[in-house]
């Protein structure tokens, strides 16, 4: 843990110095629990004990119903009903864990439009904001192999037409398709390869949760001025800072505490909410849903796929000029990725030296449409592919882009940013007026 | 309460829901029925689902089958409740090709219910789950989050939705009905006043026993309803007090640091 300045595990008793000797993991674990954070963090910095709860719940839960689950065709569904009546305390598990994926996609969202709004993302935490899209990535793909294991309806249609995006990428597409399906339509080997990899994806995102950690405990956490922890000296830094443990931990427990009555409310009271009810019904590749939507949690992504169609201008324009190779289908696709790949490259789109939306008073209007964008495209994404629809969700969709390609570039240079406070305790002691918060540096800004 | 929980933590999903069910097309009409096991803190009623099992039995059975559901769930807590000779009696009129000898023997409780007898009639098991949340605007499931219209009131509707106008195409009879997604179902109407008689002599007009059956297939479609009510109520209490209780440390914890908070 380079950077902030911070007393260390020093080994007392004779045991402790013998294991110091040839394992430090005790120093590693007191060094993690007891970094210094900015003590102004506000609650959106929570998130992340939320989603560290979320991913040890769904491996557990999602273990336990392992031992359960047949993933075979012509059972799967049935041993899923098999967990909801016969195993003991089965129906919860299952519940437990189908909304655990809900609450989990809830918190990743608002862990990401926090970073957008800080600033996180930017220069020296590049590296935590990209290995943290990573670990979204392998969250979505999870997800989406999960939805597919108790062989409904949607399991099976969902599973067929995200499965036919691959397939189109030009020449080498269908060939892709049929490798990932491991056959010419979703089946078994579909169906046993998608069980085997829901169960290895999230120890892979256990792995880039401790990377992402690393890497933020090593630059430090950002905070809601965006102004950087003091590493002059001990002194300085411990003025801006107090130990994880117990102050942080406390205060992240109370909001997980909160969040999970209410995940327990919709777990105990409506667990189907959130859930298509066609997938109920037994999985059948004779009978085309009359509407193949995917979770609530892919369906921004889903409208930006939709969005570009055959007819829109730029689509036909990019048809003319690569001779037809990208066509509407994989524009659409590439739209998709595309609009996640623009978000991992906010760190080099945005040009602002300042970090915090905070003192940013154009960038504060451009980030909470960006909000509402993110919403309305969740909601036209569930909306049929017809008008007003196709409009809206073509709307939206450019000013996803429009905002990270042409928004966050020029801002940075129009923008006349507010004068920041000199340190983090400046503005704690602008907000508190505990004597012991009151340190060395008297010139405290006014609050505002 | 839960609705009012719902609402804050769902606003934003709300919007999309996760649902959504032949939009555009004909708009299918669901009443709602006020069904005991509605809310927070609603439960089976006993003698409706036994009513309702005799209207299965009776009436249903011919087609549709509820090849999910063991018989011996049938003595559950939170179900019909039958003592267990009589679920032993009731499952000896099904019989069942053993797997394991290849004979056909009377099924035990420990066999499930028969599949469906009938090709396109489809299993019953789970069809008020596989049936809730088509309802409100574009199916995302406003009417099943407001008004607690869901998978049951959809049964009901179809049993009690026929307008007695048939039609023939290609050589099959349909019958217009205003639940139905299409607003023409293959099934001819099979309730009507006085089809089922009950032993104690309740009221066996179609709708009461429409109704009867909607309860007893939200049953069989999610049995441990009740079990997961009461785990989820004691959930929520326990952590309101936890959250009660790491409110406190945490403030206290922070008090030293903090000290009064200025008007900012």
């Amino acid at each position: 843990m380079a950077g902030i300045p911070h007393d260390h595990y020093e080994p007392k008793s004779d045991g402790e110095k013998w294991l110091y000797r040839r394992l430090p993991i005790v120093g590693l674990l007191y060094d993690t629990i007891m970094a210094p954070t900015p003590k102004n963090l506000n609650w959106m910095w929570i998130w992340g004990i939320v989603l560290t709860f979320c991913l040890m719940m769904q491996i557990i839960t999602g273990i336990v119903l392992a031992m359960h689950y047949t993933p075979q065709v012509d059972m799967a569904f049935a041993s899923v009903e098999h967990i909801m009546r016969n195993v003991n305390g089965g129906f919860m598990l299952r519940y437990l864990h189908m909304n655990g994926a809900s609450l989990f996609f809830v918190a990743v969202y608002l862990h990401i439009f926090r970073g957008l709004y800080y600033g996180s993302y930017k220069a020296p935490r590049e590296v935590t904001w990209i290995i943290g899209m990573l670990i979204y990535l392998a969250m979505m793909a999870t997800a989406f192999m999960g939805y597919v294991l108790p062989w409904g309806q949607m399991s099976f249609w969902g599973a067929t037409v995200i499965t036919g995006l691959f397939g189109a990428i030009p020449g080498v597409g269908e060939s892709i398709q049929t490798w990932l399906l491991g056959g010419p339509a979703v089946d078994n080997a579909t169906l046993n390869r998608f069980f085997s990899l829901h169960y290895l994806l999230p120890f892979v995102i256990a792995g880039l949760v401790i990377v992402h950690i690393w890497a933020f405990h090593t630059t430090g956490n950002n905070n809601p001025t965006g102004v950087e922890v003091r590493r002059g000296s001990k002194q300085e830094a411990d003025k801006d800072t107090l130990p994880f443990w117990p102050y942080f931990v406390m205060k992240d427990l109370f909001a997980l505490a909160v969040i999970l009555a209410v995940f327990f409310a919709i777990v105990g009271f409506m667990p189907n909410y959130l859930g298509h009810p066609d997938n109920y019904i037994p999985a059948n590749p004779l009978a085309t849903p009359a509407h193949i939507v995917p979770e609530w949690y892919f369906l921004p992504f889903y409208a930006i796929l939709r969005a570009f169609t055959a007819d829109v201008w730029v689509v036909q324009l990019v048809q003319f000029a690569t001779f037809g190779i990208v066509d509407a289908k994989f524009f659409g696709v590439l739209a998709m990725f595309g609009a996640i790949a623009v978000m991992a490259l906010a760190p080099w789109l945005d040009t602002s030296s300042v970090r915090s939306g905070k003192y940013r008073p154009m960038f504060k209007w451009w980030f909470a449409l960006l909000c509402v964008d993110f919403v309305v495209l969740m909601w036209v994404g569930a909306r049929p592919a017809e008008e007003p629809y196709a409009t809206i969700s073509l709307i939206a969709s450019a000013y996803w882009f429009g905002y990270f390609l042409v928004i966050l570039p020029l801002l940075g240079v129009i923008e006349k940013p507010l004068a920041q406070p000199a340190t983090i305790e400046d503005d704690f002691n602008a907000h508190y007026s505990a004597p012991s918060a009151r340190g060395g540096s008297a010139s405290a800004q006014p609050a505002e | 309460m839960l609705r009012t929980l719902a609402l804050g933590a769902l606003s934003a999903l709300a919007l999309s829901g996760g649902a959504a069910f032949a939009a555009g097309t004909y708009e299918p009409h669901v009443t709602d029925v006020a069904f005991s096991f509605e809310g927070p803190f609603g439960t089976f009623d006993r003698n409706q689902l036994q009513r309702g099992l005799q209207v299965y039995t009776e009436v249903c059975s011919a087609c549709h089958g509820l090849m999910h559901v063991p018989l011996r769930a049938l003595s559950d807590e939170g179900g019909p409740q039958l003592p267990e000779d009589q679920v032993r009696a009731y499952a000896a009129q099904f019989d069942i090709d053993d797997p394991a000898t290849g004979e056909t023997r009377p099924r035990t409780p420990n066999d499930h219910f028969p599949m469906s007898g009938l090709e396109n009639a489809p299993d019953m098991s789970l069809i008020a789950k596989a049936r809730a949340g088509f309802h409100g605007p574009y199916g995302t499931g406003i009417s099943q989050l407001m008004n607690g219209i869901g998978g049951p009131e959809h049964v009901y509707s179809i049993l009690t939705g026929y307008t007695g106008e048939e039609k023939e195409e290609a050589g099959n009879i349909f019958y217009e009905n205003t639940a139905f997604s299409t607003g023409w179902i293959a099934m001819p109407p099979p309730l009507s006043d006085g089809l089922v008689e009950f032993a104690d002599g309740h009221d066996n007009s179609a709708s009461s026993i429409a109704e009867d059956v909607s309860a007893f297939l939200m049953w069989t479609a999610e049995p441990k309803m009740m079990a997961r009510k009461q785990a989820g109520f004691v959930a929520v209490v326990f952590l309101s007090v936890l959250a009660v209780l790491l409110y406190l440390t945490n403030k206290r914890i922070w008090a030293d640091v903090k000290g009064k908070k200025k008007h900012a």
